[in-house]
């Protein structure tokens, strides 16, 4: 996994470098629309080109780029999704996967015969067919508002995508994008530490002797990775 | 299958599971000149390899991906709320995070470290004896652990030496001597450090306490405050507060683990052989059933072996070990319906709720700083140390901020405060605030032991051996609810005296049932009790079967009910304890130590 995403991280140290003398101003650079030289667009290895407009979309409403911080788009975290693809926790390698699969009240937790990789074919796949029906176009065409209206149909449980209830497919989502916005960069995501930027979250600093009885006291710091990326 | 199973040569002493009971029993067995050989079936882990700074502060791989945790897909449990239910496979890493490898949670727990209150080990007869007998709720099994404080207090002054923990005491041999837990009972010595320092969310949480009219302590942590040489050599660091605790190895060397603080003793010596990579089937019992003869394993390649030992000792998770018992068909299993049979029979969690309390905008918290052990806490509502009587209700809860550090993944799944969307711009501005301006407080309770609350074997799922899950079967309890609810509105008086700008205070509802899809602890508990009545208990008070004397299950699995403190400390002590019995009287002469 990752050689990809290890270039990118490497050239942005560089770009990084750069910056030095600003870097801790705390101003969010991950937002910051300047890059000395755009690195060439990811292509997804897991998603389809329609899936992956899907992604695109639904990330960036899930996290949209505001006043406190980058969007998922800018953070890559459709990246991040797409890279966690090949790896063992997308095909259920973690998970007890033994027949029977006996549906149960919701509180007895996670029932289901699919993997990741399956409730985001399968789960996709839904969101676009009910936005093709409701509005004649896929998901990633539609207006921002009307996104969202799907979004929290999913979340809310309203929609139905034959045998997975669309709340699952939500929170799959959900959680592999707040992961890819506030994980270390070396999964693909957090892209610049835009995310534990917006957050205040210092990262791999990981040491805090002195500081720990500074009571009140902002801490300096920008954020680091653990390539040693900072922010 | 022990028919087919090729045969090894024979030893003193077979140990299954290689975490802080393990080490601690193989280290004790080999001091006493026996041969041990100590069953891992994780892998084996090193703090130098899997606490290697920076790549082993990854909070995906730690917290998301369960890098040290049990491999589910192998070997889960089933849960049901009641035995009406048809129990389901825990599938997928939520409420509960067992471990596995050498150290097992060990190396990455939090390191709080406490000794058991002494009311706490003789509960039924305290609660008689303050309430009368009529007190205790119906379908409550209310027992003693059948050992004392005094009598356990040595060792638990041994586990804190070898464990290098850090806290402030209270009273040392009668005379009071320090700023302690005023309820804490007297000891025999210092703790081998002092406390750590208070990160701020506790320097408020103490001030605010003591405002409110409660008694604020230092928790005692095994995260060493300064460097430490433990009694076996082992060397510890100072903690640096980095904020990367449970879940994680200790890259400093600072939470003690049996990997820092035991494992690298106990690897040298020639009476030891350490094992990963094999799990253990079942205990091998002779024609009558009343002696073990050792273990059948898998070994790293797939093949089944059996290793013959005149001792067994069982120190898996908790529900490990009761499993295992089952299976081997030690101790009679527990009939819910007749409540006789000991094997699966109180079974017990941990009631945790988890308050948030939000200070002014120009407040930071900080909580990305922090020791897993470290923190404030009162007990003022714990154990027996409060008035029970007008409340109905028994156990009690610790209060406690402890702030092991909150990462970036963590602060954006717990989003903002009530009411706020889960994702979108209402959720990143709610999120963002709680985390730079807002601190947690824990109701830590204990969990009473019910009569329908238990663990057998599954009927229908199976692990990757073709064996049998173990089955939960678990609900909260009007009793426990209203001692959660009663404890958590103290919170809120803290949290008035903290001039809080809103307060979150969360609360067990009434009605709504264990849910296995929230993070709760993983402190589980019972289902193969210590005690002195054979018919209430499966262990002896030496935590040897009542059954198979040269069979000691050593783990929290002894627990008869919960109790509001987290549990390795009392786990470590009865290993100790356990263990010198062994060494004092069973090795020379093998037989049932209590009768």
């Amino acid at each position: 996994m990752g050689i990809g995403g290890l270039r990118f991280i490497s050239s942005r140290r560089q770009f990084m470098r750069g910056l030095a003398g600003i870097a801790a101003c705390g101003t969010s650079l991950a937002s910051h629309p300047a890059r000395s030289r755009p690195p060439a667009p990811y292509v997804p290895r897991f998603f389809t080109s329609a899936e992956w407009a899907f992604l695109i979309a639904a990330c960036d409403r899930l996290i949209p780029a505001d006043e406190n911080g980058p969007g998922a788009r800018a953070l890559d975290v459709p990246r991040f999704i797409d890279m966690q693809m090949d790896t063992p926790y997308a095909f259920g390698a973690q998970w007890y996967m033994h027949a029977p699969f006996v549906q149960g009240p919701d509180n007895l937790g996670y029932q289901l015969p699919y993997a990741p990789r399956d409730l985001y074919r399968r789960g996709i796949a839904g969101m676009n067919a009910h936005a093709a029906t409701r509005h004649g176009r896929p998901f990633a065409d539609l207006a921002p508002a009307l996104q969202d209206d799907l979004l929290r149909g999913a979340e809310n449980n309203r929609l139905v995508f034959g045998d997975i209830p669309s709340s699952v497919f939500f929170d799959q989502l959900l959680a592999n994008v707040m992961e890819g916005a506030f994980s270390d960069p070396v999964h693909g995501g957090n892209t610049g530490l835009g995310g534990w930027t917006m957050l205040g979250f210092p990262g791999a600093r990981a040491d805090f002797m002195d500081w720990v009885d500074r009571y009140g006291a902002h801490y300096p710091l920008g954020s680091v990775s653990i390539s040693g990326e900072t922010a | 299958m022990s028919d087919d199973a090729r045969r090894l040569k024979p030893v003193d002493v077979v140990i299954v599971g290689g975490g802080w009971a393990g080490s601690i029993m193989a280290k004790e067995m080999t001091e006493a000149g026996r041969s041990v050989v100590m069953l891992e079936r994780g892998p084996d882990r090193s703090t130098a390899s899997e606490g290697a700074y920076p790549a082993s502060i990854d909070e995906l791989e730690a917290n998301f991906r369960y890098k040290l945790f049990q491999d589910l897909s192998k070997n889960t449990v089933t849960i049901r709320n009641n035995s009406q239910q048809t129990a389901l496979p825990y599938r997928r890493m939520a409420a509960f995070l067992p471990g596995e490898g050498v150290g097992g949670a060990g190396l990455h727990w939090s390191g709080v470290h406490f000794r058991i209150p002494p009311d706490d080990l003789r509960m039924r007869s305290r609660v008689i004896e303050k309430y009368g007998a009529g007190f205790i709720p119906e379908g409550m099994n209310l027992q003693d652990y059948g050992v004392t404080y005094e009598e356990l207090e040595p060792f638990f002054d041994k586990a804190e030496k070898v464990f290098g923990t850090s806290g402030e005491p209270y009273m040392i041999n009668g005379k009071v001597v320090g700023k302690g837990n005023v309820f804490s009972p007297s000891r025999s010595d210092h703790f081998p450090l002092p406390a750590l320092k208070d990160v701020y969310t506790a320097h408020l949480f103490r001030k605010a306490a003591e405002e409110a009219g409660f008694h604020p302590y230092s928790l005692p942590a095994a995260n060493a405050s300064r460097q430490y040489v433990n009694p076996y050599g082992a060397q510890m660091g100072p903690c640096n507060f980095c904020g990367y605790c449970s879940g994680y190895a200790c890259y400093m060397y600072s939470k003690a683990s049996p990997n820092v603080n035991i494992l690298p003793v106990l690897r040298q010596h020639p009476l030891f052989d350490l094992r990963a990579g094999c799990h253990v089937l079942k205990v091998e019992l002779d024609a009558d059933g009343r002696r073990a003869t050792g273990v059948t394993y898998t070994d790293p390649d797939g093949k089944v072996v059996t290793q013959p030992a005149e001792m067994v000792i069982l120190t898996a998770f908790q529900f490990h070990n009761v499993r295992l018992m089952l299976l081997s068909g030690i101790g009679r299993p527990y009939d819910p319906v007749r409540n006789e049979g000991v094997v699966g029979r109180n079974f017990v969690y941990q009631n945790v709720t988890t308050s948030t309390v939000w200070l002014d905008r120009g407040v930071e918290t900080n909580q990305y700083i922090g020791a897993g052990g470290g923190g404030v806490a009162f007990d003022d509502f714990n154990s027996e140390n409060f008035d029970h009587g007008p409340l109905g209700f028994v156990g009690g809860s610790p209060v406690w901020v402890n702030q092991a550090g909150v990462r970036a993944i963590a602060a954006a799944h717990s989003g903002g405060p009530p009411g706020t969307p889960r994702w979108g711009s209402a959720w990143k501005a709610g999120m963002i605030d709680t985390y730079r301006h807002s601190l947690r407080i824990d109701a830590h309770g204990s969990n009473m032991a019910y009569r329908d609350v238990y663990l057998d074997l599954d009927p229908t799922w199976k692990d990757a051996y073709g064996q049998p899950l173990l089955r939960m079967t678990f609900d909260w309890k009007d009793n426990d609810i209203r001692m959660n609810r009663y404890v958590v509105d103290r919170i809120g008086d803290v949290a008035k005296a903290m001039g809080a700008r809103r307060v979150n205070l969360t609360k067990r509802e009434f009605g709504r049932p264990f849910d296995t899809r929230q993070y709760q602890t993983t402190h589980l508990g019972g289902g193969a009790v210590m005690g002195s009545d054979p018919g209430t208990s499966a262990l002896n008070r030496y935590l040897q079967s009542w059954d198979v004397h040269n069979v000691f299950v050593i783990g929290a699995n002894a627990f008869p009910q919960g109790t509001g403190y987290n549990p390795t400390g009392m786990v470590a002590a009865l290993a100790y304890w356990a263990a010198h019995h062994i060494r004092t009287t069973y090795l020379a002469s093998p037989g049932p130590l209590a009768g």
